[in-house]
């Protein structure tokens, strides 16, 4: 799983290059993800503006690597598109996750 | 935008998670060429994945996947999906109830899953189960069109509000 990471100011971006976190891929985007953010800011937004599809088991993979960050460290998403907008909002997930409409939004939240 | 154009296909496909993802890719650009709109090809392929998904995992070995025939009736107002694979029946012999996990509770708490069913039955308009004899035929509905007006159709029932 291609994961790409960038820091602005006390944020880490995790942009994730790849369009599915599917049931193929959610083991190894969550050891991926939980690799990346071992140690760094505590505020860490995940990119999903190249990601098209996510099913359950990425869902579930994103909300396990959230819950593996220590108590005081945060992460929030950016760049849903459309189709996984639907599973965060179905799932009511999308109240548990800060969304930010892209990582630029994310960012003035940030430094605001 | 034209209409639906009506088809009828099938395909199958050994029950791993590639194929699932290969089989949907498939899917997907089959519905677009018979414009179905955006938003319900979304609907569809989740809920698909979300069927297939669960044959790769619950009911085939994983050292021994076996094969999943998947037959799509699509007509101007509806699809219909028909799974069929000869693994292990569902537990129960029976659907299962899908409740939606719930969010509101401490993050180390939230649910990893149990999403599948909730989405399959959110999603879909109408789903049966039934065992035969060898076979799991699993039947899923999409209604295309509702009363006249595509864009209803295309909202999940969670979203809809009862009139």
């Amino acid at each position: 799983m291609d994961l790409h990471s960038d820091y602005h100011n006390d944020m880490h971006i995790i942009t994730v290059n790849a369009p599915r976190i599917d049931a193929a891929a959610a083991i190894r985007f969550k050891d991926a993800l939980r690799a990346a953010t071992a140690e760094g800011p505590a505020l860490v937004v995940l990119d999903l503006c190249h990601v098209t599809f996510v099913d359950s088991s990425g869902l579930g993979a994103i909300v396990a690597a959230m819950k593996q960050l220590a108590a005081d460290r945060r992460l929030e998403l950016a760049g849903l598109t459309p189709d996984v907008a639907k599973v965060f909002r179905l799932t009511r997930m999308d109240t548990v996750f800060a969304i930010h409409k892209d990582i630029r939004a994310a960012a003035l939240r940030a430094s605001g | 935008m034209s209409g639906i154009l009506p088809a009828e296909f099938s395909l199958r496909l050994i029950a791993t998670d590639l194929t699932v993802r290969e089989t949907l890719s498939v899917l997907r650009a089959r519905f677009v060429a018979q414009n179905v709109p955006e938003d319900v090809c979304g609907s569809v392929e989740l809920v698909l994945a979300e069927a297939l998904n669960n044959i790769v995992e619950h009911a085939y070995p994983p050292d021994r996947p076996g094969d999943i025939l998947l037959a799509l009736s699509l007509t101007a107002d509806r699809l219909r999906c028909t799974l069929r694979d000869r693994g292990v029946p569902l537990a129960g012999l029976t659907l299962p109830d899908g409740g939606r996990p719930d969010p509101e509770v401490a993050r180390d708490a939230l649910p990893e899953g149990g999403f599948g069913w909730y989405l399959i039955r959110d999603l879909s308009d109408h789903l049966s189960y039934a065992r035969t004899a060898e076979e799991n035929v699993l039947t899923l509905d999409f209604i295309l069109v509702r009363g006249g007006d595509p864009a209803a159709a295309q909202m999940p029932k969670s979203d809809r509000n009862p009139i």
